[in-house]
């Protein structure tokens, strides 16, 4: 026994601060990795794609209107039924679906992360009052929520970019929530206050600080659910409107021509899927590398 | 488990219901247009008579006097008229919720078919090649959009190889099992693909813990074979954990039902929210959310029940 962890323990002494381990640990998740080489090319091809491209997305070919046209040497994944090309299309559509799905992420987060630190500092009243808020958000079944708010009122994208990252905040707020109350009651937070720091201080300069790792995963996963409720949202025509595309709407135009031209509905679902899966095993290597459970 | 507790529970569900009722009645009143308007572009319809319509049906009321009038017209059973078909809210929803049922319950059924001897096995052979292939598909499963899978089995099934209608309920004039059995093959099969994922991994999980317990090496030392303690011992613990995601899918099965009755025109009540969003047909869209959520909250208290009831450990006071 002695003999194995004498080795680790002189490892141990060197100097390792809290985040190359993560960094190490992360990339011994082997899928992580692969997720995370895949988003940053998807990312380096939605925002080079629209610049290189030549054409413009709503740009269309006369020759070609009627009906969609399979690959060819101009148009490499075929054209739609209005002539315009489709891999143009699905391009700048990953630029809108992957910018709405961060945008929406980072609304959620920011939320969660407020009401969780509120309820879970402060405790009683405010608590009781902030988690009851909560419980009603979380028994409103969440699609046909976000249905009924867009389709009613018509959101511009940026507003639907906060009505997603609303509805999408509620486990955020548990998990910060909980964290909260365990951490609060620790000796460097006693310490802080006997200091005099004020409440304010106490939340965001030291409680935060160490639960960020909860956060971070949670915040990668709400990435996946903003993406994957957006696309949903246009696939059923009540989110982002044509002619601008995203993964979700271009599915749904696709499918009128189903039958005609199967080409067009593959790749807008295949790159929803890879996108959302990638996004969901970097999130578990990140959980991994920084919830480390022995 | 007491009777107080389940009593205590549904009455802690009111205050909840009343927060979403709030919540909604003021989403309507926000809403662009209402119920007049169809009125009020019709030129034979004088101001006077706008105004006693509005009067009869208390419109030219202040909204918090609107919602309690609606409130308590709810709490009694007349959820309005819907504004597209002009018949009974509740008598529609109710009459819509037969198909959804079938659907959820088949989908259900499938679900714990494979999930359930899928999450064993990946549990009782951790780290093997068959394990890992269980853990990538149940992650690709959760990230996979329902409607692009609709769309692709449509395009195997119906348009290639023509085995399936691709859409409806049943075929006219025909009502046989196998009939309809082909109809709801591939909608049951969509809305159960994310359910298999999440579930699997669940099991798995439960599964694990359970093996890790003393009792199960006490069983291995009295002689039991692995298949006798990995089926009689740890299933039935390892199972408790898993009735709590009754609740958190069948949040996931309303909303995958609004998108896969949408793509397989299944008459249920998912099918229906569409027709009255596509409608505007709101008194219908009240009722629909409020029975979502009454959905939802039952499922929980449900599954908090069950828990303890199975899990001998878990007292609630």
């Amino acid at each position: 026994m002695a003999e194995t962890t004498l080795p680790a323990a002189i490892a141990a002494t060197k100097p390792r601060s809290y985040w190359s381990r993560v960094v190490a640990r992360f990339l011994k998740h082997r899928l992580a990795v692969i997720g995370l080489c895949f988003l940053t090319v998807m990312g380096l091809i939605v925002i080079i794609g629209p610049i290189v491209s030549p054409y413009d997305y709503d740009y269309q070919d006369f020759e070609l209107i009627g009906m969609p046209s399979e690959f060819s040497q101009s148009h490499w994944l075929g054209t739609d039924e209005l002539g315009r090309d489709a891999l143009t299309r699905l391009i700048h559509g990953g630029r809108v679906s992957l910018a709405v799905g961060l945008a929406g992420a980072v609304i959620a987060t920011l939320l969660g992360t407020l009401i969780g630190a509120l309820s879970g500092f402060y405790r009683g009243w405010v608590d009781a009052v902030l988690m009851r808020f909560t419980d009603v958000v979380m028994s409103i079944p969440t699609l046909p929520l976000v249905l009924l708010l867009s389709g009613l009122f018509r959101p511009s994208p940026p507003l639907l970019v906060a009505i997603v990252g609303i509805l999408i905040w509620m486990g955020t707020a548990r998990l910060v929530r909980s964290q909260f109350l365990a951490l609060r009651e620790r000796e460097f937070v006693e310490a802080a206050r006997a200091l005099g720091a004020g409440g304010a201080r106490l939340m965001f300069r030291h409680i935060l600080p160490n639960a960020i790792g909860p956060i971070t995963v949670a915040a990668t996963l709400a990435v996946g659910s903003a993406i994957m409720l957006e696309s949903a949202l246009s696939f059923l025509g009540f989110g982002i409107q044509p002619p601008v595309p995203t993964w979700g709407n271009l599915l749904n135009s696709a499918s009128a021509w189903l039958a005609v031209a199967p080409w067009l509905a593959i790749p807008p679902g295949l790159c929803i899927l890879c996108t959302v899966l990638a996004v969901n095993f970097v999130g578990d290597g990140l959980r991994d590398a920084m919830e480390p459970r022995e | 488990m007491s009777l107080g507790y389940i009593v205590r529970r549904l009455l802690g569900a009111i205050p909840l219901l009343l927060g979403i009722s709030v919540i909604l009645f003021t989403i309507i009143q926000l809403a662009p247009g209402g119920p007049l308007d169809m009125y009020a572009e019709n030129p034979s319809v004088s101001p006077e008579a706008l105004a006693q319509i509005a009067a009869r049906y208390g419109l030219d009321q202040p909204p918090p006097i609107q919602y309690f009038m609606w409130l308590s017209a709810m709490l009694t059973g007349d959820w309005g008229y819907s504004i597209r078909t002009g018949r009974p809210v509740l008598g529609e929803i109710v009459m819509r919720l037969g198909p959804t049922l079938q659907l959820g319950g088949l989908a259900m059924l499938i679900s714990l078919l494979i999930a359930v001897p899928l999450g064993i096995v990946s549990a009782a052979r951790r780290g093997s090649r068959l394990d890992s292939a269980v853990t990538v598909i149940s992650f690709a499963g959760i990230s996979t959009p329902v409607f692009w899978l609709a769309l692709l089995l449509q395009l195997l099934f119906s348009v290639q190889l023509g085995w399936l209608p691709s859409a409806g309920y049943q075929s006219i004039g025909d009502g046989s099992f196998l009939d309809r059995l082909r109809y709801i093959a591939m909608p049951a099969a969509v809305l159960s693909f994310a359910t298999i994922a999440s579930w699997s991994r669940f099991i798995r999980s439960g599964m694990v813990d359970v093996l890790n317990q003393d009792y199960i090496r006490t069983a291995y030392a009295k002689g039991r074979s692995e298949r006798g303690v990995v089926a009689f011992h740890a299933l039935r613990n390892a199972m408790i954990p898993a009735v709590t995601i009754i609740a958190v899918d069948f949040v996931t099965i309303i909303s995958g039902a609004v998108i896969t009755e949408t793509v397989f025109a299944w008459p249920g009540i998912g099918r229906l929210f569409m027709e009255s969003m596509n409608g505007r047909d709101y008194p219908m869209l009240m009722g629909l959310m409020m029975m979502g959520s009454v959905g939802i909250i039952l499922a929980n208290i449900i599954a908090d029940l069950a828990y303890a009831s199975l899990d001998p450990r878990i007292r609630y006071g």
